[in-house]
């Protein structure tokens, strides 16, 4: 052994470093960009304090349209739920390429990937134009990235399924049916129930958000309140959706407890 | 074919479940299904608006076609750029941020029940508040720019971060841990030797998890002046300048897809 | 290589190396005591055998010394001090003195050989000069020249998941010899490996520990290997000593007492 590698044994790991150099660099320059400045910060925080001044004390009054926004919200949610996860079973049976002819997965892969690659609010954008503004927009729109994660994952954990219960189902003469519901479904059911739970607390969480682009629900009612400087009513607002947000995951985890 | 009547005849055939169990599992059916139905009645859908659908569809592709190819240099280019810069720094951002929450809400590590409480409560409003709406109260306090949009990316990771390094954490091996502790090392040292080691494919990887969705989610916060890509498609849309739309819709499907393959590329090479 | 150059004791000449069990009890649940007021003194230099059934607070005895395990009551004696009093940093500088090898190596995986060796030495340096891996240059030459004692030398720059279970533990004795130790605890150390390696292994740990007087206090599951390599051993069951004596003075009525039953025999 040379007496070099003896006096170091750590030779210097230079993608290493580099990587950490670029990153700092990079961090820097971003963050000039911004015009990230001390006194920019300062204003910042002087803005903030003032921001959270009017912030508190909550505004109590407009029970109304908090009631109105919030059960429009719910119902979106609700809604799309519901209609994606039944959407989303046979298009992630389609796309599973154990089960499937190649070209009927490509399809159906297509369709998923359209479906994730735009945020919902982005969907929901094109819905509102499509038909109108109101709640079926944004129905629509949370349909289509329920689709888009549920059917992903479901197609994913079929692919992952043991082959051998599913050959032992067509051994006995099952029809396709009969293999999908004895074979394959009793394994990967728990994981369907899984996803389906998540994207519900998901699609509660964005049914607040699509009334900023005139999907319905509170998100309309947020975003005038923000414009109009009305703070302490946008802090009832908050509140209120994140209550809504824990009940809905207490609920989907007792749904979760129940069926898994 | 849906699951839940797959799931029932399980219940019967297996008879795995007790009644009170059943009960629960019919009584969920019960409040799912009224839910849906109350639902349904309460909730504003206009009939004629879904007629028209197919007809407002092939106006807006009308609309749509040709591409306004000029806007992407012109505007889009720019904001897209932003964009990245927004999503990137605000990752890197969360990162620093969640680093030290993850550890305290590591159980392995801390054991004061008060200071994991305090790391819950960082992590669960994190994530409970909604990107867009961090961004419209950094817009308030700030102003409308990419600043806005950074803090606001950055504030809704640290509760993914932060409660996915807690849970690499509590799952390192204690081997090395206990056997550092016994040759007498001090606490910082064994964090650094024993657990980060262990810990730091898993951060790299959660990091870049975190990186792919904040692109997307970044090109959202335009809409509420957070500054990004955002904001070429709100100018656009409130213009009702639909092929200018479809260039930044393009701009943002691309740089989704390339972002996703990259980083499922660099996550198998690391893992 | 120089003979027990690293690690051969203190500058100062070598200080009692007895270590010194009194009235040791540890109850992990209350009312129920894993070890039951154990005492015993063990010889400064030497191997000295734990033996006896799964469960019987072998692996709890072994972690009260150096405090791995917090003792419900006793005192541990030990290079003049109590170690069951101390606390923090205290017990951090009397830890150092204390090397360790364990049934599943502990090695850190992701880390190489060389540096897993020189985590012995994290007792001494500080985490701001571990982090930037600037070890003391002596310490960097001792870690070289145990890996040599133990046969790794060429595997310095490997990984050490890249190792056999038979080279870990071989980096596990030579990370706790790094910590120039005063007493060696090994807990369990060749469960986990095949016949032949577990007595290469056992001899490595004898003739390096023998080589600087650093005694032994070894807990073990094979009694053949203990009888061979120990100059006493101690047979415990449900938390007491019920044996203590020379290797050739274990009988099989002692075994019988220890384990229970005789069918095994």
């Amino acid at each position: 052994m040379s007496a070099a590698s003896r006096r170091n044994p750590f030779p210097v790991n230079w993608p290493a470093r580099v990587a950490w150099v670029a990153l700092a660099a990079y961090t820097v320059y971003a963050a000039s960009l911004f015009q990230l400045t001390w006194t920019r910060f300062l204003t910042g925080i002087d803005n903030g304090a003032k921001f959270l001044d009017r912030m508190f004390p909550p505004l109590l009054g407009k029970w109304d349209l908090l009631w109105v926004g919030m059960s429009e919200s719910v119902e979106i949610a609700l809604i799309a739920s519901a209609l994606g996860v039944v959407l989303s079973v046979p298009v992630g049976l389609l796309a599973a390429r154990n089960l499937m002819p190649g070209w009927v997965t490509w399809l159906a892969r297509g369709l998923i990937a359209l479906c994730r690659s735009f945020h919902p609010m982005i969907v929901a954008i094109l819905f509102v134009k499509s038909v109108g503004f109101g709640a079926l927009a944004g129905i629509m729109a949370l349909v289509v990235s329920s689709i888009g994660f549920i059917a992903k994952l479901f197609a994913e954990a079929i692919e992952e399924i043991s082959l051998k219960q599913v050959e032992a189902v067509r051994a006995t003469g099952a029809g396709f049916a009969n293999v999908l519901i004895m074979g394959v479904i009793p394994q990967v059911l728990a994981r369907f129930i899984g996803f389906a739970t998540y994207q519900i607390d998901s699609n509660l969480r964005n049914s607040t958000m699509v009334g900023i682009v005139g999907g319905g629900g509170i998100g309309a009612t947020l975003f005038t309140a923000f414009q109009r400087f009305d703070y302490d009513f946008v802090l009832t607002i908050l509140i209120t959706i994140i209550a809504l947000i824990m009940v809905g995951e207490i609920v989907s985890g007792w749904m979760r407890r129940t069926f898994q | 074919m849906s699951a839940a009547p797959a799931a029932a005849s399980i219940a019967r055939e297996w008879q795995r479940f007790t009644p009170r169990q059943r009960l629960t599992r019919y009584a969920f059916y019960l409040f799912a299904v009224a839910a849906l139905m109350q639902s349904l009645r309460s909730v504003e859908i206009i009939p004629e608006f879904l007629e028209d659908m197919p007809e407002q569809v092939a106006d807006l592709f009308t609309r749509m076609w040709p591409i306004d190819w000029n806007y992407y240099p012109t505007t889009v280019h720019a904001a897209l750029v932003e964009t990245l810069h927004i999503a990137t720094l605000g990752t890197i951002l969360s990162l620093a941020l969640a680093f030290p929450v993850g550890i305290m809400a590591a159980r392995n590590i801390v054991r004061w029940p008060a200071v994991q409480l305090f790391a819950k409560f960082i992590l669960v409003s994190s994530r409970s508040v909604n990107s867009l709406v961090w961004a419209l109260l950094f817009v308030a306090v700030f102003g409308p720019g990419a600043l806005a949009g950074t803090l606001a990316i950055a504030f809704r990771s640290i509760g993914f971060v932060g409660k996915l390094l807690g849970e690499a954490l509590e799952e390192a091996h204690r081997g090395p841990v206990e056997a550092l502790t016994a040759a007498g090392a001090p606490p910082a040292s064994v964090f650094l030797k024993a657990y980060w080691p262990q810990v730091q494919p898993s951060f790299w990887s959660i990091a870049l998890f975190r990186l792919d969705i904040n692109i997307r989610e970044s090109a959202v916060l335009g809409l509420v002046g957070a500054g990004g890509i955002g904001t070429a498609l709100d100018d656009a849309l409130s213009l009702l300048y639909w092929d200018q739309v479809a260039m930044t819709l393009l701009t943002i499907f691309a740089v989704v897809i390339v972002a996703e393959i990259a980083v499922t590329y660099i996550r198998s090479r690391i893992l | 290589m120089t003979q027990g150059g690293f690690g051969s004791g203190a500058a100062g000449g070598t200080p009692d190396r007895s270590l010194r069990l009194v009235g040791l009890r540890k109850e992990y649940v209350r009312g129920t005591p894993v070890l039951r007021d154990v005492s015993i003194d063990f010889a400064p230099k030497g191997m000295t055998a734990i033996i006896g059934p799964s469960g019987t607070g072998k692996s709890t005895l072994i972690r009260c010394v150096n405090r791995l395990v917090e003792p419900t009551a006793g005192q541990i004696l030990f290079l003049g001090r109590d170690m069951a009093k101390l606390h923090g940093g205290e017990l951090r500088t009397a830890r150092r003195r204390i090397g360790m090898v364990f049934q599943e190596y502990n090695l850190v995986e992701r880390l190489t050989a060389i540096e897993n060796v020189l985590c012995g030495r994290l007792g001494y340096v500080s985490a701001w000069r571990a982090w930037l891996r600037r070890y003391p240059a002596e310490d960097i030459d001792g870690a070289f020249e145990l890996l040599e004692a133990v046969g790794l030398a060429e595997r310095a720059g490997q990984r050490a998941d890249a190792l056999s279970g038979g080279q870990r533990q071989r980096i596990g004795i030579a990370r706790a010899l790094m910590q120039r130790p005063d007493l060696l605890l090994a807990d369990e150390p060749t469960s986990s490996l095949d016949p032949k390696t577990s007595v290469e292994i056992m001899e490595l740990m004898v003739e390096l520990a023998g080589r600087r007087d650093i005694p032994i206090v070894i807990n073990i599951h094979n009694v053949e290997l203990a009888k061979r390599f120990a100059q006493r051993i101690v047979g415990m069951t449900g938390g007491s000593v019920v044996f203590d004596g020379r290797p050739e003075e274990l009988r099989d009525e002692h075994l019988k007492a220890i384990y229970g039953g005789e069918a095994w025999l």
